[in-house]
């Protein structure tokens, strides 16, 4: 209970020095409104509709594009894992590949799928498949011999083992870099309608929102639920982590 | 004597293996170049320029420099030169601030449990939205830009710190207080070598977010620099232009990742139960 009214006191503390150090003229109030007036913009925002819907927008494709990594990087992570050739003969390319930061893509992207949330889902797509595909690989490798041999010896088929032995140990793993995943999406979902001015989301709200240079408040705003957003999905995805993997103890070790 | 003998064919053994397979790592990029090359000629797309193109577009442009430069051009100098300072400077800062920060809040049993939430918080804020704020505050150029990458390279460095100073072993705390050790020695030769392995893991995520917040800044409000010139360059269809930036900053990701790994294998060569694959 104490910690709770510590983690409080934090809060209102950083609001209070915020709001002090705007009033008292250290910060101009023009381009770093006081949180009292981006809150009240907030709340304001919430209520109306076109602010809603890029909302929307933001969330849906993040969402979107999370499951398409996942559906694309779990299964090639368990294929390139348990096959050591496949994993030799493709680690130049993903080597090469994967270093290229997303953005850089994404002036190539929106002149080929164009500015739509295609554009956005896919360069989601592509920064959010590594992690999941490098933890998956990982956790195959990572999986205890002495188990391995203990079911070939009471003669387990080898489909049997990959459900029974394999994906459970992995599972956590492969969860851990989902997380790290969502988090990387959320980021290229908001950064790409920020950059490329598409027609809806977050992104393109703090974008029109800046343009004029004196309506902070919103952009202050804006970046606020941007920010709840990303709290809501990392506590919530940590939640069910723990409720679903509260047999392992390598939770927290898989977090590289 | 036969040990000595055993290391050095065990020596040669691992070199061999390890040239063969860095020649196959090579063969198979050859080969997936070649494949590339051959994809974009029959394609003949406008967007997909065939990779020799976009090598020679690329020499030109970075390389036809007078021979007092190195051969560099002015490019190297205008554009690539500055992205890389602003881009590491920003990451040296946050590394600076956030272990400073971090060492001191896992230390403090109460310190995290105030600033917890918050930083929580501004963690899970896409750095790129606060773009606005911060060319508002420093304008365009260099400040907001270097803002906007301590903004996101600190949080990963500062919750992985803390992280690492909590995991200390218990018997070490106890150990180094029944000698009385002094503070600076027991942050400096216990807390810190013991978080070390978490420190890294955040130094390597953060870099990574260093670069790509350095490509976004500059996307959206610079005057020079290697996204700045990535964008120019597709507003003016010059396809094997913008390739060769791509090229470029996947170079770049992969040759910072590469040195920072080879510093961590140095770095953390004495502990146990330490894996490659990372």
């Amino acid at each position: 209970m104490r910690s709770l009214y510590r983690n409080l006191a934090g809060l209102i503390g950083f609001f209070l020095i915020w709001e002090g150090a705007v009033r008292v003229g250290l910060v101009p109030e023009l381009f770093v409104p006081p949180p009292s007036e981006v809150l009240a913009t907030t709340v304001d925002l919430l209520g109306q509709e076109p602010f809603i819907r890029d909302v929307i927008a933001t969330v849906l494709a993040w969402a979107i594009a999370l499951g398409i990594s996942i559906a694309v990087a779990v299964p090639a992570g368990l294929v390139l894992g348990s096959v050591a050739w496949l994993r030799t003969a493709t680690r130049a390319i993903v080597e090469f590949l994967r270093p290229i930061p997303s953005v850089a893509l994404i002036p190539l992207v929106l002149l080929v799928v164009g500015g739509g949330p295609e554009a956005k889902i896919t360069l989601a797509v592509y920064a959010a498949v590594w992690p999941i595909l490098f933890n998956t690989i990982y956790a195959l490798a990572e999986i205890d011999p002495v188990l391995m041999d203990t079911a070939r010896a009471c003669g387990t088929s080898r489909s049997r083992m990959l459900t029974s032995v394999a994906l459970p140990h992995a599972a956590p793993f492969v969860f851990t870099g989902i997380r790290m995943s969502a988090a990387i999406a959320l980021i290229l979902v908001v950064s790409t309608e920020y950059v490329a001015g598409a027609s809806s989301g977050l992104g393109n709200f703090i974008l029109e929102a800046s343009s004029g240079g004196t309506n902070m408040d919103q952009v202050l705003a804006g970046t606020v639920v941007a920010g709840v957003i990303g709290y809501l999905i990392n506590d919530g995805l940590e939640r069910m982590g723990r409720r679903m993997f509260r047999w392992n103890e390598a939770v927290g070790e898989a977090a590289k | 004597m036969t040990q000595v003998t055993d290391r050095a064919t065990r020596l040669r053994s691992q070199a061999a293996a390890g040239i063969s397979g860095f020649a196959r790592n090579w063969l198979v990029f050859i080969g997936a170049v070649a494949v590339w090359e051959l994809a974009t000629r029959l394609a003949a797309s406008v967007f997909f320029p065939p990779p020799s193109q976009i090598v020679t577009t690329a020499v030109e442009l970075w390389f036809s420099g007078p021979a007092s430069q190195l051969f560099l051009s002015e490019t190297v100098f205008d554009h690539i030169l500055p992205s890389i300072g602003r881009c590491l400077g920003g990451w040296a800062i946050a590394v600076v601030l956030g272990v400073g920060l971090g060492t001191a809040l896992g230390r403090s049993r109460t310190g995290m449990e105030y600033v917890g939430p918050l930083f929580a918080f501004f963690r899970a804020i896409p750095p790129p939205t606060l773009v606005p704020v911060f060319m508002v505050l420093f304008g365009l150029g260099p400040g907001m830009q270097v803002a906007t990458i301590i903004f996101g390279a600190i949080w990963p460095i500062l919750l992985n710190t803390v992280d690492g100073v909590r995991s200390v072993d218990s018997v070490k705390v106890d150990t180094a207080r029944s000698f009385r050790t002094p503070a600076p020695y027991w942050i400096g030769m216990v807390v810190l070598p013991a978080a070390l392995p978490k420190i890294f893991a955040g130094l390597r995520l953060s870099l990574s977010i260093s670069l790509i917040l350095m490509v976004v800044s500059e996307l959206i409000g610079s005057l020079n620099g290697i996204g700045h010139e990535l964008i120019s360059s597709q507003q003016q269809f010059d396809f094997p232009l913008m390739w060769s930036w791509i090229v470029l900053l996947g170079i770049l990701g992969y040759g910072l990742n590469a040195v920072l790994l080879t510093v961590e294998r140095r770095v953390l060569r004495w502990q146990p139960t330490r894996n490659d694959d990372g």
